[in-house]
């Protein structure tokens, strides 16, 4: 690869993530926190393609390099042994090494231009086992009126506080479906630490009035009450609640698909 | 990947050349006469690139429905994101590899580390502690620090401490482990420990013709301005293809191993550390994330997890790649599974003392 595929690519690479982290696309796959750096590498991958194209440049004129610093002439020299491919001596391992390996970074590029998958769904949901864990604490609720609350709120609150502050309360929570492969269906959050490789599903069972059909990875807001009734997750055993619902609605993606409640 | 034998007939410098030797009398040449020369084979890699970028944007309706089985969908979400997750760590680390091998001296170095080896490998790595960031980071600064004349050892011992001991790691581990605090502390030594052991063990064991010591060519430029950039093109390019690599076995991993395994894996003490040392080396989870991970294997002891987090920010299948392509795959097929051992031994020991 010479040095102007490179610098396309440096391009390309850097502008697709500076797209993903101005749009809400990076949240699909990292921690909103990412942000900032995402956009300052972005920028600085931009920037590597721009130098590049601009010391090739001024390399390509001879005349204006030499008279400038002729004492630098043999680096120069080397530098461009080293981008042909075809240079002297040690150079040549190097730049078949270089070239090749560099190639694949064109695949994260379609993937993330082209196909831009989308975030974790009930595929990689239901392989894993709840990650429910015990809360620090308990934010105190609103006295009175129906309650919203996330999946791994309610699930926590249902299963360490033994549902004492949500018994009794309409319940709103927004998650995805996911069926297992008896055909019940839970309402997942993936909960993330940092990228979509560490995502974690949180699930709740759903019982009550269950819409008939019920199709994996469409996003549901449902209503309903706190039962005391729970199950065990078959993969890892963990502690699964269930919520019993009394209408669900379907809601569009939310921005940020995954819970990131753990990152404060 | 041609092997290194396969040199052009005129090559007669040995392999460690210094660029200034390698380059001969070029002031007697017009530097583009040899670039036409050599262009044939080489001028086709945008053409080669803009073919493949079109064909691909023709082609991506079936692309698309070809990739759009549940599993494949996940592959590609979890490939992309350990890319995202780990670019800018990757610039990070490559433009500070870049200002060290630019702007600072190598004389620094032999001021700020002990003289004698033994002494710089602690040293160094208490060092580590100052890089934030996660492993992809500290590939491209240990290269560095090679080539700047720093003993291996040491900078060895500064490319396995920094991504598990900095402050950032060490605050995610707090987290994650609540209720665990000596998780911290443990995490701390078991990690510092292996890096040192590991250093010392490269000082007596290791051999240089192991290393392949990186090129210095690509910093050497017309200006100090033009040396960085260029260097950090190249790190970028080069490290990242590899870290493509890793995220590829990361990906597939994390699609297509059934979460089943583990709980059979739990059962046994033994097998649980060292089912779980084996999965962070598989799931090449970045070191600012792996406490989270660790924290919901609930089924496993302490010991286990330690091992977790001691070994992932050490080897993994990213790593491995990333250290292939900076210091060679000689060293890399030595170096890993040298480290994967002890740091499973460091785990134990420091959990049976603290946990």
């Amino acid at each position: 690869m010479n040095r102007q595929a490179q610098a396309a690519i440096l391009f390309l690479t850097g502008a697709a993530l500076l797209h993903a982290g101005l749009t809400n696309l990076y949240l699909r796959y990292v921690k909103a926190g990412l942000q900032p750096l995402l956009l300052a590498s972005g920028a600085i991958l931009i920037l590597a393609s721009l130098t590049t194209v601009w010391y090739e440049w001024r390399g390509r004129k001879p005349k204006a390099t030499e008279t400038q610093d002729p004492n630098h002439n043999p680096n120069h020299e080397h530098e461009h042994a080293q981008e042909d491919g075809h240079g002297h001596g040690h150079d040549h391992e190097h730049a078949h090494r270089e070239p090749r390996i560099s190639w694949l970074l064109v695949l994260p590029l379609l993937a993330l231009i082209l196909v831009a998958p989308p975030a974790l769904g009930s595929y990689s949901a239901m392989r894993t086992g709840t990650a429910l864990q015990q809360p620090y604490g308990y934010n105190k609720l609103p006295a009175t009126g129906p309650l919203n609350l996330t999946v791994v709120d309610y699930a926590g609150r249902a299963v360490y506080d033994h549902g004492r502050s949500i018994a009794g309360r309409q319940i709103h929570v927004t998650g995805f479906v996911a069926l297992d492969h008896t055909g019940a269906p839970y309402l997942v959050r993936m909960a993330l630490n940092c990228c979509a490789a560490d995502a974690q599903p949180v699930k709740i069972a759903l019982t009550g009035k269950v819409p008939p059909v019920l199709e994996p990875d469409k996003w549901l807001e449902v209503t309903g009450t706190y039962t005391t009734r729970q199950t065990k997750d078959p993969v890892n055993n963990g502690p699964i609640p269930y919520l019993k619902i009394t209408s669900a609605k379907p809601v569009p993606t939310p921005s940020d698909p995954y819970d990131e409640s753990w990152n404060q | 990947m041609k092997s290194p034998d396969v040199k052009p007939a005129d090559a007669k410098a040995p392999d460690n050349a210094t660029p200034a030797a390698d380059a001969k009398s070029p002031d007697k040449q017009p530097p583009d006469a040899q670039s036409p020369a050599a262009k044939p084979g080489d001028s086709k890699s945008p053409l080669v690139l803009t073919l493949l970028l079109l064909s691909v944007v023709l082609l991506q309706g079936p692309i698309r429905g070809a990739l759009s089985a549940p599993v494949m969908q996940s592959w590609m979400t979890v490939f992309v994101a350990v890319l995202v997750q780990a670019l800018p760590f990757l610039v990070l680390g490559v433009l500070l590899s870049a200002a060290i091998a630019v702007f600072v001296p190598p004389s620094f170095f032999a001021r700020a580390l002990p003289s004698r080896p033994a002494l710089a490998v602690p040293v160094a790595g208490m060092a580590g502690a100052m890089l934030p960031g996660c492993e992809c980071a500290s590939v491209p600064v240990a290269g560095a620090l090679v080539r700047r004349g720093v003993t291996p050892a040491a900078a060895l011992a500064f490319l396995l401490s920094a991504p598990a001991i900095n402050p950032i790691v060490l605050t995610a581990t707090a987290v994650a482990f609540p209720r665990n605090p000596e998780m911290v502390l443990a995490r701390f030594l078991a990690s510092l420990l292996v890096s040192c052991v590991m250093g010392w063990l490269w000082q007596r064991l290791g051999r240089t013709d192991w290393l392949r010591t990186p090129e210095r060519s690509h910093y050497e430029g017309p200006s100090k301005g033009a040396a960085f950039w260029n260097s950090v093109r190249h790190d970028v390019m080069h490290a990242g293809g590899f870290l493509v690599v890793g995220a590829m076995a990361a990906a597939t991993l994390k699609a297509l191993a059934p979460a089943s395994w583990l709980r059979t894996a739990a059962e046994n003490p033994l097998v649980a550390i060292l089912a779980l040392a084996v999965l962070a080396v598989l799931l090449s989870i970045c070191s600012e994330a792996d406490a989270f991970v660790a924290a919901s294997l609930t089924q496993f002891s302490l010991t286990a997890k330690l091992a977790f987090l001691v070994v992932g920010p050490m080897i993994d299948l990213k790593l491995f790649a990333m250290q292939a392509g900076t210091f060679g795959r000689g060293f890399a097929l030595r170096f890993a599974p040298a480290t994967f051992a002890l740091a499973i031994v460091g785990a134990v020991l420091t959990g049976a003392v603290l946990l």
